[in-house]
């Protein structure tokens, strides 16, 4: 807006008071927290040594590339609580092509988003249709794609499990683009003037960036465009902020939620797609509670359970936060134990804090 | 004289065994507050909707300019400038001014899929429609939410008034709010008219409707009690009229037998 039309009557806020009205605050501030704890408790463990920075980084970005579509969703006031199998299933329709019918490995890969984003359009489908709450349709979907992943999986290989995708992958072209790792030549140039560490025998500690840090950020900006800067946008909160109200006005309710359902999915078969490639092998039972750690990561972004508020950025900053504890524990030589019971308290102290917030932003500045 | 912008020639509505409406005739001309009166379930709703083309009537000839007319859906009525502001104004609390401004409209800049939302447009175009009809907002980019009642209504209306309505249709805008806020609320309605704009204004608040209304037409049971212009017709009358005469001197001279009769004990 341009300072023309600012009304005279609009008072100078304080800068703490208009972050106080972002809903990724919440998030910045536990990961400031979290960062400090850590650089306390676990400094001198290699934590924050360019591999321990990798390391966690590459956890952050596997849940940030769910939280950020799923986090869209949540804004329309919908969840998704299949992309956990859905995981599962795309790496089986994955392998199963690639292993036993002998598809090149792109076309595999190229059919697990086709087919994963179908079944996300079926749940996005049938919650528009029936009108039946989103929680209960995918909670459906969790447990028949688990099975159906099961089922087909030892039905077709006799077993759950897959391995030795890197013979075909090895010169695939869409290995670089899910498995790869970039900026090589600018992190031998840092460890060679000292600021990455060297291994023993000379190489760097990490050669290069993982794609799936880049998928992470890259999907989170975009979603954040997306959002804050488009009409689909602008649907999405109308969506999940008063359906009604939107629908009277001609936004078309049902069509954009049945989108951000195959986003979902999309987003689930990106996942598979990345640790199948990364990890040469797929399993009946990857994915297991994704679907709530994306939930987590989204809720600590500041993302309301009830819709129409919440941001991708957010997200990001929730499985950043998830990321850094996760490693962090072990870093420090805490039992991992302790991780779950630290990730749902600082859920619940989230929520708290964000409803906090949302009832700042809706009383009268 | 000019047509009506819309009329209605005796109109009925049933709904299975009841009748809604029966033999009404309405209509608004450009530049007049026509206001519809009536209690609880005297078939204002009903009237409203046969208006904006949610429900068809059952007999009688619906009028645009002049020409019969039928609309299939509540879109084509909006199409032809026929604007409803419902009591729930179809407003989403969490969103800015400006969004809800444009929802469903949005402005938008750039070529293919790189389209995005002219914020700056919009932001612009909200505030300046506001403070045209005199609603001074602070900043476009607040939530609706943190607005009151009254300036809510007045959102909803200029946008109706933005996007086009000729036709302003408004349920019960008035009878939620305070004295202050319903007074903004019927300037604007008064603004609307002095923009050409025939504005249909349901309530069954005589005294907001006498303060703005050009003619009035009382609702009873279904039927029209008839219409009257305001030069022709007083609040008493009019309140008389809508309490329904006999009734009221019926209920007065009840509670002064109760009031002796307590006297007597």
């Amino acid at each position: 807006m341009t300072a023309g039309v600012r009304d005279e009557r609009v008072r100078s806020v304080s800068l703490l008071g208009q972050l106080l009205s972002r809903p990724e605050l919440g998030a910045a501030a536990g990961t400031v927290l979290v960062f400090v704890f850590f650089a306390v408790t676990a400094g001198g463990s290699g934590l924050f040594s360019a591999k321990g920075i990798i390391n966690f980084l590459e956890v952050s970005a596997q849940l940030g590339i769910l939280a950020a579509p799923v986090a869209l969703l949540m804004i329309a006031g919908e969840f998704d609580l299949s992309v956990g199998s859905m995981i599962g299933f795309a790496g089986i329709a994955i392998a199963i092509p690639t292993i036993v019918w002998g598809w090149p490995l792109w076309l595999a890969v190229v059919f697990a988003f086709l087919v994963c984003g179908f079944i996300g359009y079926l749940n996005g489908l049938i919650v528009v249709r029936t009108g039946l709450p989103s929680f209960i349709v995918t909670l459906g979907s969790l447990f028949m794609l688990r099975g159906l992943t099961l089922g087909i999986m030892r039905g077709v290989t006799g077993r759950t499990q897959a391995s030795g995708i890197h013979e075909y992958a090895k010169d695939d072209i869409l290995t670089p683009l899910f498995a790869g790792q970039v900026l090589k030549t600018p992190i031998a140039w840092l460890a060679d003037i000292g600021v990455v560490g060297k291994r023993a025998d000379g190489l760097p500690m990490i050669s290069g960036i993982p794609m799936s840090i880049i998928w992470w950020i890259a999907l989170t900006l975009f979603c954040t465009w997306l959002l804050t800067r488009t009409r689909f946008g602008n649907w999405i909160f109308a969506s999940g902020g008063e359906a009604n109200a939107a629908r009277n006005l001609g936004v078309p309710v049902a069509r954009t939620k049945i989108m951000l359902f195959v986003f979902t999915a999309m987003a689930a078969a990106l996942f598979a797609s990345i640790q199948v490639l990364v990890t040469g092998s797929a399993d009946t039972l990857r994915g297991n509670l994704k679907e709530f750690e994306a939930i987590i990561a989204v809720v600590i972004g500041g993302t309301l359970l009830t819709g129409g508020y919440g941001s991708a950025i957010g997200a990001m900053f929730g499985a950043l936060i998830f990321g850094v504890v996760q490693m962090g524990i072990f870093y420090t030589g805490i039992d991992t134990d302790w991780f779950k019971l630290f990730m749902g308290a600082m859920m619940v102290t989230a929520v708290l804090f964000n409803s906090y917030v949302r009832n700042r932003a809706m009383r009268s500045r | 004289m000019e047509a009506p912008l819309i009329e209605l020639r005796s109109v009925s509505k049933y709904f299975g065994k009841v009748i809604a409406l029966k033999d009404v005739s309405f209509d608004v001309r450009a530049g007049e507050v026509h206001c519809l009166l009536g209690d609880n379930g005297a078939g204002k709703s009903t009237l409203i909707k046969i208006l904006s083309a949610v429900h068809t009537p059952d007999a009688g000839e619906i009028f645009i300019s002049g020409k019969a007319t039928h609309f299939s859906s509540p879109k084509v009525a909006l199409d032809n400038g026929i604007a409803t502001v419902y009591q729930d104004l179809a407003l989403v609390p969490l969103m800015s001014i400006a969004r809800n401004f444009f929802l469903g409209r949005e402005p938008v800049k750039g070529v293919g899929p790189f389209k995005q939302l002219d914020i700056g447009l919009a932001n612009e175009t909200a505030y300046r429609e506001l403070k045209d009809m005199g609603i001074e907002i602070r900043d476009p980019e607040q939530p609706v939410g943190t607005l009151s009642g009254g300036e809510r209504q007045c959102l909803a209306i200029a946008r109706a008034i933005h996007f086009g309505a000729k036709v302003l249709i408004l349920d019960e805008p008035t009878s939620a709010l305070g004295v202050h806020q319903a007074s903004v609320v019927l300037k604007l309605i008064v603004q609307s008219k002095a923009r050409g704009i025939g504005v249909i204004f349901i309530s069954h608040n005589v005294h907001h409707a006498y303060v703005v209304g050009d003619r009035f037409t009382i609702l009873k049971r279904g039927r029209s009690m008839g219409t009257h212009k305001n030069t022709e017709i007083s609040r008493d009358e009019l309140l008389h009229l809508m309490a329904g005469g006999k009734e009221l001197v019926d209920l007065e001279s009840e509670i002064a037998r109760l009031k002796t009769a307590k006297a007597g004990t």
